[in-house]
């Protein structure tokens, strides 16, 4: 199954497969070895569809989506336990790939292309994400893919509010090669985001990627102030940011569906990342916000590196979910 | 936060409604909901399975009483079951009587560690002690310039080190700062967990065993999915915690990730974060947040029972009339009647919040189905008229009723002054001299 890419787009790497597959391998080991048990047997048994259950909500792919997963797959009548588990990988990649093409501009669906020419200079990304989701780390990583790419990358410290937040950021920037805007602890964020994108104009930078501090979705008063954010943003380029992308914690609950509804109606998110894949996180909440909001994942971040935030690649996901132990 | 699980308690349990006693395909169908329930509120799926089969236990063991409807009684062992997995008493940071006291706080990364020293300190600031931050956090960029600010803001002496070192080797020295520093609390973060690793558990043990902790707290994170369980268990068996912080409960995540932690674990929670402000730090209390999940104390199983045993009841007409006060004697052999389908009185205050109290000072008026025949029978042998105006029974007339109805006069003076007090007691509740009685008559469904 392939990505719509050539044998030169060397974005999605053998080496970036392997990482999806070392990071996911916890993941395997924990939850879908119980599949790979399940299905080393040839006959189906009544607890099948049980023990499938409660490996997709263990993974935290929630009870509606899994649900839905294994009743098209009953439906589908497999005879074999084989037969099953390829019913099973194709539903799971089904849902990551048939998200509808979304408002971002920077990241396709098909391909993840790191090429800015297509785009009006600067292209904008606005960070957003709950507390504790690995927003700042996620910026970081995502320069440095640009700086690679040879562009000139800037960004914008706008969590004005946690404490340190901004010498984070810094401290990025001093790492991987990129320029940080900033102000005072406590300034008013859309100012930050307003300063960094005329600095960008004005020094003819490719990419700002804006930094929010962490909010949780029901405090309407600082959704209102995200919403201002970009209305600043959209404002200063005369368009809106060209990706919104939220940050969600692989260890996420249900509450990622929430968190997925409440940014896209005041933010309009347009792309996912996942941090911390390669911890305790399952991140299957990933298939539930694709099936209800559309909602695609770009990037996971798979280790403590630098280079740590990798493509997103549906197949290879799941793949690396499903694959029996001996492989 | 966690209305959406205990509106989904209170939908599976409304569906036992109207039956009379419990039948099996009743229980099964309602603990289905209460499993998806739980399961969508991210409590981890083993965790729901044993918190269900006790449930099922205690339904099935207990005798149905047959004066308390069945949802009732689901609700109950719901609630009591939820109160033994929280644990049942509230728990505070112990603190040394010899030498300063040392807090450990381990976790997930993004959980909130760092946040949560500063609000410790904070916490013990307040009450008069001395408390000393130490960071041993060199992983993540920025940390402890991020503890370092938020000592600032609290004006607390914090200890980091920029020159990269071993977490417990900066502990050490840390440690000894602080007591050279009379420090009465010290308080020290650690570095983020994303996976928890042999070296991961290592370090940390070596970081505990240096401190030496005199609370050794766990950090949960309230938005967590079902992985919490498996991270709480790895976190138990590397080191000796004492207690569970939770954050984030201010979110709307229904927190299912607690009940997972709490039952892995079966540590104490101690502390729960609720907000952005460092002061933002509670203590736990397991009967609030029970309740909490379930709605509002055992009003849910009140509600059910009213709604069961008084179907046709004018709430309005009533409502207004306790709080006017002219309520009359033909409503109470009502309330009797009803009172009679719904079970005992001081049951009924055993399960409205705060409503102890109240039930003290009606501690004289018992009820049993013997009292309730023979208070009917007194009232039945008052004319109308007398119904309407209890003050005009006079000697002759309390002697005619005592006749007709078989008991001495005393009797009749003794349910005449329990009338009055009765009243009395309906008009406190309802004439908003208290939170309590408000809302139980709104979910009596008897408010305005």
């Amino acid at each position: 199954m392939g990505f719509g890419r050539s044998q030169e787009d060397s974005q999605i790497s053998d080496v970036d497969r392997g990482k999806i597959k070392q990071a996911t391998k916890k993941t395997r080991l924990s939850a879908f070895s119980k599949i790979t048990g399940l299905f080393s047997m040839d006959a189906i048994s009544a607890d099948l569809w049980e023990e499938l259950e409660e490996v997709l909500i263990s993974a935290d792919v929630g009870v509606k989506t899994s649900f839905e997963i294994l009743d098209r797959l009953k439906a589908e009548k497999p005879k074999t336990r084989p037969e099953v588990k390829e019913a099973l990988r194709d539903s799971l990649i089904e849902i990551l790939e048939s998200v509808e093409e979304t408002a971002g501009k920077l990241w396709d669906n098909d391909e993840l292309n790191l090429n800015l020419k297509a785009v009006n200079s600067p292209a904008v990304v606005l960070v957003v994400g709950v507390n504790g989701s690995g927003k700042t780390t996620v910026i970081g990583r995502l320069a440095s893919l640009y700086v690679k790419e040879g562009y000139r990358v800037m960004a914008a410290a706008g969590d004005t509010y946690r404490a340190a937040a901004i010498d984070q950021l810094q401290a990025w920037g001093a790492t991987v090669g990129f320029d940080v805007i900033a102000q005072q602890p406590g300034a008013d964020p859309a100012a930050v985001a307003f300063d960094a994108i005329n600095a960008g104009k004005a020094r003819l930078y490719d990419l700002i990627i804006i930094d929010t501090a962490g909010r949780l979705q029901n405090k309407t008063s600082l959704m209102e102030e995200l919403a201002k954010i970009k209305r600043v943003i959209t404002r200063q380029i005369d368009r809106e940011p060209d990706e919104v992308l939220l940050v969600i914690d692989s260890t996420t609950g249900q509450n990622g569906l929430i968190q997925a509804e409440v940014f896209t109606k005041e933010a309009g998110v347009t792309s996912i990342a996942l941090s911390k894949l390669d911890g305790a996180g399952r991140g299957g909440i990933a298939f539930a916000i694709a099936q209800e909001y559309g909602l695609p994942v770009k990037f996971v971040g798979v280790g403590e590196h630098e280079s740590d935030l990798i493509p997103f690649i549906p197949e290879a996901f799941v793949d690396a979910l499903l694959l029996d132990r001996e492989e | 936060m966690l209305d959406s699980l205990s509106e989904k308690l209170q939908h599976s349990l409304g569906k036992l409604r109207g039956s009379g006693r419990i039948r099996d395909e009743d229980l099964d169908s309602t603990l289905r909901d209460i499993r998806v329930a739980m399961l969508e509120a991210d409590v981890h799926f083993k965790v729901v399975r044993d918190f269900l089969d006790t449930i099922r236990n205690r339904v099935r063991g207990v005798e149905l009483i047959s004066s308390i409807a069945p949802g009732q009684q689901i609700a109950a062992a719901v609630h009591e079951a939820l109160i033994d997995s929280l644990g049942k008493d509230s728990h505070s940071i112990k603190q040394e009587s010899d030498g300063p006291t040392r807090i450990l706080i381990v976790g997930p990364k993004g959980s909130g560690k760092t946040t949560l020293c500063g609000r410790i300190a904070l916490y013990f600031k307040e009450r008069g002690l001395k408390p000393h931050l130490i960071s041993t956090d060199f992983e993540r960029v920025a940390a402890s310039e991020q503890l370092q600010a938020l000592a600032n803001t609290l004006d607390v002496p914090c200890y980091v080190e920029n020159i990269e070192s071993t977490s417990s080797e900066v502990a050490e020295r840390g440690l000894l700062a602080a007591r050279e520093n009379n420090a009465d609390v010290i308080i020290v973060d650690s570095s983020g967990i994303v996976d928890f690793t042999d070296e991961r558990a290592d370090a940390l043990a070596e970081l505990a065993d240096v401190v030496d902790p005199t609370e050794l707290l766990f950090v949960v994170d309230s938005m967590m999915g079902q992985e919490a369980v498996n991270l709480a268990g790895a976190m138990d068996e590397a080191l000796e915690g004492t207690g569970i912080v939770v954050t984030k409960l201010d979110s709307d995540a229904r927190g299912g990730s607690l009940l997972s932690v709490k039952s892995v674990t079966g540590l104490p929670i101690k502390f729960i974060t609720v907000g952005e402000e460092l002061s933002a730090l509670e203590e736990f209390h397991p009967e609030r947040f029970a309740s909490r999940l379930l709605g509002m104390g055992d009003v849910a199983s009140l509600v059910e029972k009213a709604k069961k045993s008084a179907p046709e009841i004018d709430s309005k007409k009533v409502a207004k009339k306790m709080r006017d006060g002219t309520i009359d004697l033909e409503d109470f052999l009502e309330h009797i009647e009803q009172i009679k389908n719904m079970g005992s009185l001081s049951g009924l205050m055993d399960m409205i919040p705060g409503a102890s109290g109240l039930k003290s000072q009606i501690g004289s008026v018992e009820f049993n189905d013997n009292e309730f025949k023979r208070r009917e029978g007194i009232i039945r042998s008052m004319t109308p008229f007398e119904r309407k105006n209890p003050d005009a029974i006079n000697g002759s007339r309390r002697k005619r009723i005592a006749k007709g109805s078989g008991v001495g006069a005393s009797d009749v003076n003794k349910l005449l002054n329990e009338f009055k007090q009765s009243k009395m007691l309906m008009q406190a509740m309802a004439g908003g001299s208290g939170k309590v009685g408000n809302s139980m008559l709104r979910k009596l469904g008897l408010g305005g």
